[in-house]
């Protein structure tokens, strides 16, 4: 059945193969308009209202969840997606314990913003401040970084000088270790979780205009804004110096290292700028929600984070967010079919990686490595 | 939680009883760790999908019983029966498992020399797949069994109490070991499993059937894994079809700790890891138990990064 497969997907790539080749080759004002068209659309998306693509809707459908939300937890994944993205995609390191920096980011909101986490009440009674008082959203975003920053460094430290697989094992404990720690510790507000987290406006409140709890499109159009910095942010570091670094690394370490690359610097710079994005991610989920607790930061998570990730096309920041985007999507869209969501995704998985291991939308210097790699394989294995 | 944070003395009272109680729950996580460990020792792959091949064997151990008709507690004849049909069952269904999933999904990628990322995705696929399809065919919930060994004190040395499931469950997971070591150093197709992970092409080149070698490892992967269940079965008298998750995830530590690739190994490092387990919870509560066991890993391999006895399903003994 897979050659069958495997034939039309061939031909489906024979037809499709020179678009891209057309796109790059469009004069530089067509493309800069194409992608102008394109980012008001996304502004444009929850008010979609064109005929024939309100079918793409989630609240037209019994039980659906408002749409505006669902793309703000669209944009959220797609954040995370792009900072996986630097550790699997560019630097080639298997992190299968992401959720924990998307959770340290979440909670340092909670922790420090919130008037009713134990850390805050504790800084409240040491320096003798007001009921009320709290540190503000705008301070918790460097926080929140900072914090993700630093354990990306301490997780890394002692990790990144093991193997790839030793480090997905690693880095999956530590994963469950900050959710074990958030569920049991009693500074993080235990099972119950946190509530009254803060958003731009301050702590959750009716009297909010912009950024409440009733209409989820200023987060959405917040969070899309946010992806887009960094989408251009990332486009100009993968391509930078350290960009270059990361790719040798993950073709192969030990001839970047005798080329003069520090293997171990540049992951670990990896892994802090990936976590880094993984914390901003949780913290605006937070502030979204207003409210967290330590299920909602399990580990296997993070394992469909990685699989969403490489079947999108790890290294290609389009093939990441597709894949992230139809990982927060399609449960939401067809909710009638809720009970077998989680084995039509992994059969989608088994089926991408067979038929197109490279993943929906590929990188092409990637692509041409699994090509390569291919030709290479011995007649009889 | 207790009073204090740690408790020593719950742990030094009953220092005996916890150390018998982490070694029967360790030779199950050391049982499943050793499916783990061949694959990876042979194919330098994380066979994810391992830990769903443990959950058949145990919902095959259900089905076996009820098909039997087996009732809490019947005579002594009846329990060997039930405990070898379970066995037989259940190994047979995990090992065909395992068999399958490397036909269908691994030779392919081989073939196509795909790198481990992709082995892996489609290792966690699977292992979604199988999951999700025993949870929507057997339902969501804990799956009880008629408990057919019932627990009772065997012998006592000093005050530490050894029960018969504990017992069983060592005794039979040190044979199995012992089996599989004697299979892999000294038998036919043992030394061609040795070649194949010392080098594949030249095993090939000097006339090892590199398809059938690595059809039996994952057989024997999926054997260990069927005795496994039984034993969870026998200790926990309950299944669910998410029970592979965590445990798969204890066995892959633990085999990663003793150094992935090395039977002995697999043996120490979930021996290893279930009495660390067992010494956190008394120590502290049983919610700390899973950091522990991690901590004890990133511990052990800061200081030897190939695990305690090193990879070397290949190099001289395995």
């Amino acid at each position: 059945m897979t050659e069958t497969l495997r034939e039309i997907n061939d031909r489906r790539q024979r037809l499709t193969a020179g678009i891209g080749e057309r796109v790059r080759a469009l004069p530089r004002w067509q493309k800069v308009l194409g992608l102008l068209a394109f980012v008001g659309f996304l502004y444009y998306l929850p008010y979609l209202g064109i005929p024939g693509l309100t079918w793409f809707r989630t609240d037209y459908i019994p039980q659906g969840n408002n749409w505006a939300g669902v793309l703000f937890s669209c944009a959220i994944y797609v954040l995370i997606a792009i900072g996986l993205n630097i550790v699997v995609g560019l630097a080639g390191l298997l992190d299968l314990g992401y959720v924990g920096f998307y959770a340290i980011g979440a909670y340092s909101v909670a922790l420090f913003g919130s008037t009713q986490s134990p850390v805050v009440e504790a800084l409240q009674n040491r320096f003798g401040l007001s009921e009320q008082w709290a540190v503000s959203w705008a301070i918790c975003i460097p926080l929140a970084i900072t914090f993700t920053m630093i354990s990306g460094v301490i997780l890394g430290w002692p990790t990144l000088r093991l193997r790839g697989d030793y480090l997905a094992i690693v880095t999956l404990g530590f994963g469950e270790i900050i959710r074990i720690v958030a569920r049991n510790s009693s500074w993080t507000g235990g099972p119950q979780g946190i509530a009254a987290i803060p958003g731009p406006e301050g702590a959750p409140s009716a009297d909010n205009t912009i950024f409440g709890l009733i209409d989820p499109k200023p987060w959405y159009w917040l969070a899309l804004t946010v992806v887009i910095v960094m989408v251009f942010a990332v486009r100009r570091l993968e391509h930078s110096r350290v960009g270059r670094a990361w790719l040798a690394i993950r073709e192969d370490e030990d001839a970047a290292a005798v080329m003069g690359v520090p293997g171990f610097k540049f992951k670990l710079w990896a892994f802090a700028m990936g976590a880094a994005l993984g914390g901003l991610s949780g913290f605006l989920f937070a502030s979204r929600n207003a409210f967290i607790e330590p299920t909602q930061f399990n580990v296997y998570l993070s394992i469909l984070f990685v699989a969403a990730v490489v079947a999108g096309g790890a290294g290609n920041i389009p093939g990441v967010a597709i894949g992230a985007f139809l990982l927060a999507y399609l449960p939401e869209r067809f909710r009638d079919f809720s009970e077998y969501r989680t084995l039509a995704f992994g059969l989608a998985l088994v089926l991408v990686m067979l038929l197109r291991p490279q993943g929906l939308i590929p990188s092409r210097r990637r692509a041409r490595e699994l090509a390569d790699r291919r030709k290479e394989a011995p007649a009889n294995v | 939680m207790k009073g204090t944070f740690v408790d020593f003395d719950a742990l030094f009272g009953h220092l005996g009883q916890h150390t018998v109680d982490g070694l029967s729950k360790g030779s199950i996580y050391a049982l499943v760790a050793l499916g783990y460990t061949l694959v990876y020792g042979v194919l330098r792959l994380i066979n994810f999908a391992h830990s769903e091949v443990f959950m058949i064997g145990t919902f095959t151990v259900v089905g076996t019983w009820s098909v039997l008709g087996a009732t809490d507690s019947p005579a002594i004849g009846t329990v060997i029966l039930l405990l070898l049909a379970g066995l037989v069952a259940a190994a047979a269904a995990s090992g065909a498992t395992a068999v399958a999933v490397e036909r269908i999904a691994y030779r392919r990628l081989r073939r196509m020399n795909a790198p481990p990322l992709i082995f892996l995705i489609t290792a966690i696929g699977l292992s979604l797949v199988l999951s999700e399809a025993f949870g929507l065919w057997q339902g969501r919930l804990v799956k009880g069994m008629p408990t057919i060994v019932e627990r009772s004190v065997l012998f006592t040395i000093g005050n530490t109490e050894v029960t018969n499931i504990q017992a069983i469950t060592v005794v039979a997971a040190l044979i199995m070991m012992f089996g599989l070591d004697t299979f892999i150093n000294r038998t036919r197709y043992g030394r061609g499993v040795r070649a194949v992970a010392q080098n594949p092409d030249t095993a090939a080149l000097m006339g090892v059937n590199k398809d059938r070698v690595i059809a039996l490892i994952f057989l024997l992967g999926g054997l260990l894994a069927g005795a496994a269940a039984l034993l969870y079965c026998l200790r926990y008298g309950n299944t669910r079809f998410n029970v592979g998750f965590v445990l798969g995830l204890k066995a892959f530590t633990a085999a990663v700790l003793g150094g992935i690739g090395n039977l002995r190994g697999a043996l120490l490092g979930g021996l290893l890891l279930g009495i660390v387990e067992v010494y956190a919870a008394t120590l502290t509560s049983s919610n700390w138990e899973d950091v522990a066991a991690f901590v004890v890993l990133v511990v052990v391999l800061l200081f030897r990064p190939t695990g305690l006895l090193g990879e070397s399903l290949g190099r001289a003994r395995a």
